[in-house]
């Protein structure tokens, strides 16, 4: 028959995107930041990386297995936690910690509360925060140029020293495997912003906010703003992990919100808080948040605005 | 008698346990359980104090007045409390002070609290001692087991013994997050195995018109649930009527059969 004659019920109008299309992007996305990784940091952050993935996707395997649920392996959302959780992870760590931390991400975060779509908060997030809880010393030991221990630049900075912004944006500093390269994460943002699978409203609010709170409350400097949004996980942060589907909100208001509610949190644990990094408490901490957020920005049904 | 007093220990330990399927005292379930004897020892004061209060309550409950019930309880349970404080302070100061500030607040735990209510000030005195030790074991049992596992994972030990090195440490298990993985991961896996309780719908004499079983709940029997008690009022109050009714007729027909013999 006819397409045109075709009589049938609604929804008319089909898309192509799935949620495989989407996590594919997003993975292919992050592999700029990952190849600077693995190049600036060798093997251990391959090793590093290969260990979450595996471990986020074999979790997701026998735990639906072992549920009888659907298999959802295929939709490539373990694929991309297991990446993020790797990306978020100092390259000397010992590698029974990635693997803990993908076990705790997919069932205790995503599987216990229902798979994919109902987790509440980001599942690599969510694990790290709990590998650093636990492991503060592996964790927070951040290696460069082979077995050189030095603090992270923000580290530094917070500690009055002065630090290259140059060799910040270009990722030649100490920190965890994704975050050290800005302008690799940038590019894959912009891949992710032109395919039209991440919008650039949180992002930007998450960063103009949180360079507004800096200038406020830190010094009055561009080049001070500048170091804090070079280092440390924000870019990261900001285009990776705060626009995660499942934990941020449907709503356009309800982004811009959630963008600046973001911006203030990292800002107050950067600047007052005890620890140099503060985004993923700030995002987890968001996500919580983001029921209530879509429930004060539901938007008006058309015809009923001005009451 | 026999019978009773084991079926109230089972009842406390396994069928009702105060914390896997009550969920009460959650304050220092979650707060002390941060190794296996912390667990035991806040558990067993708390046995201590549930056995007497509930031994003194029931013993006392036609003399003490229906309206001033809560603070008489509250008074004896104080009582109790001061003396488990006085003793632990005495004799085991290190667990005085690992429990802290969570041994006085025994006195508002609800286990207690809500044994005297539903059931000692009810029962005669043997049962209720009875269902306070097993209401006590029962909240030992849960606490040891969570503190046990808190202990293994979050400092590598059992009963202080160091069993994993200390690279191998979780330590987010001895926080505060890690108390909540532990007792919801234990209650679930209670439910899961249908361990016999009153909430998993092993127990078929259950009160509640859904059938009490919460495993299968998915909250739309809340409704059902409050329709059907709405009826069996209704039901109630329109028979409590009906015999009303039915008194005064028969006075009625009494009285004017009183009347006809009179007449006669």
């Amino acid at each position: 028959m006819s397409k045109l004659l075709n009589v049938s019920s609604s929804p008319h109008v089909r898309d192509h995107v799935t949620s495989q299309n989407i996590m594919l992007d997003v993975a292919i996305a992050m592999i700029p930041a990952t190849a600077y990784g693995v190049y600036q940091f060798g093997v251990k952050a391959a090793l590093v990386l290969l260990v979450s993935i595996l471990s986020c996707v074999l979790s997701e395997y026998v735990f639906e297995t072992l549920m009888g649920k659907p298999v959802t392996v295929s939709d490539g959302s373990a694929l991309v936690t297991g990446m993020i959780l790797g990306l978020n992870m100092p390259p000397a760590i010992p590698l029974w910690m990635p693997f803990l931390g993908g076990v705790f991400a997919i069932i205790v975060v995503k599987q216990l509360y229902g798979g994919l779509g109902q987790n509440f908060m980001n599942p690599a997030l969510a694990a790290r925060c709990f590998l650093l809880i636990s492991f503060a010393g592996p964790m927070t030991t951040f290696t460069y140029n082979d077995a050189v221990v030095s603090p992270t630049p923000l580290a530094a900075f917070k500690a009055g020293q002065s630090v290259d912004v140059a060799a910040m944006f270009i990722g030649k500093i100490p920190g965890t495997i994704g975050e050290v390269s800005i302008i690799a994460l940038l590019i894959g943002a912009a891949y992710l912003i032109a395919r039209k699978v991440i919008s650039i409203r949180i992002p930007a609010a998450y960063l103009i906010t949180f360079s507004l709170f800096v200038f406020v409350f830190g010094q009055h400097d561009l080049m001070y703003v500048l170091t804090h949004l070079c280092g440390g996980g924000i870019i990261f942060g900001a285009f990776f992990m705060a626009t995660d589907y499942v934990t941020s909100p449907v709503t356009t208001k309800g982004q811009i919100y959630f963008g600046i509610l973001l911006g203030v949190l990292t800002g107050l644990f950067r600047l007052f808080g005890g620890s140099a990094e503060g985004v993923s408490y700030a995002i987890i901490i968001s996500n919580i948040l983001v029921p209530l957020i879509e429930k004060i920005s539901l938007p008006k049904a058309f015809g009923k605005e001005g009451k | 008698m026999n019978n009773k007093c084991t079926e109230r220990l089972f009842n406390g330990i396994v069928k009702e346990n105060p914390t896997f399927v009550l969920m009460l005292g959650m304050c220092p379930t979650l707060a002390v359980t941060t190794s296996a004897v912390n667990g035991a020892g806040m558990g067993l004061s708390t046995t201590v104090v549930l056995l007497f209060s509930n031994m003194i309550i029931s013993a006392m409950r036609k003399i003490i007045p229906d309206r001033v019930r809560i603070p008489a309880y509250i008074v004896i349970v104080a009582t109790l409390v001061t003396i488990v404080q006085l003793l632990l302070q005495a004799y085991v100061p290190s667990l005085y002070s690992a429990l802290g500030i969570y041994i006085p607040l025994i006195v508002v735990n609800c286990i207690i609290l809500g044994r005297a209510e539903s059931y000692a000030s009810k029962n005669d005195v043997v049962a209720s001692t009875f269902d306070g030790i097993g209401m006590g074991l029962g909240f030992t049992v849960a606490l040891t087991c969570i503190g046990l596992i808190r202990e293994i994972l979050g400092s590598g030990a059992v009963f202080g013994h160091t069993i994993i090195p200390e690279n191998y440490h979780i330590a987010i298990f001895v926080l505060a997050p890690g108390a909540f993985f532990v007792l919801s991961i234990l209650t679930a896996l209670q439910n899961k195995f249908k361990a016999p309780s009153a909430t998993n719908g092993s127990v078929p004499q259950s009160k509640l018109a859904c059938g009490g079983n919460c495993m299968s709940c998915t909250g739309s029997s809340c409704m059902s649930n409050h329709e059907v008690l709405e009826t069996r009022k209704k039901q109630a109050e329109e028979e409590a009527l009906a015999a009303k009714k039915a008194e005064a007729a028969r006075k009625e027909a009494e009285s004017a059969s009183a009347a006809s013999k009179k007449d006669e």
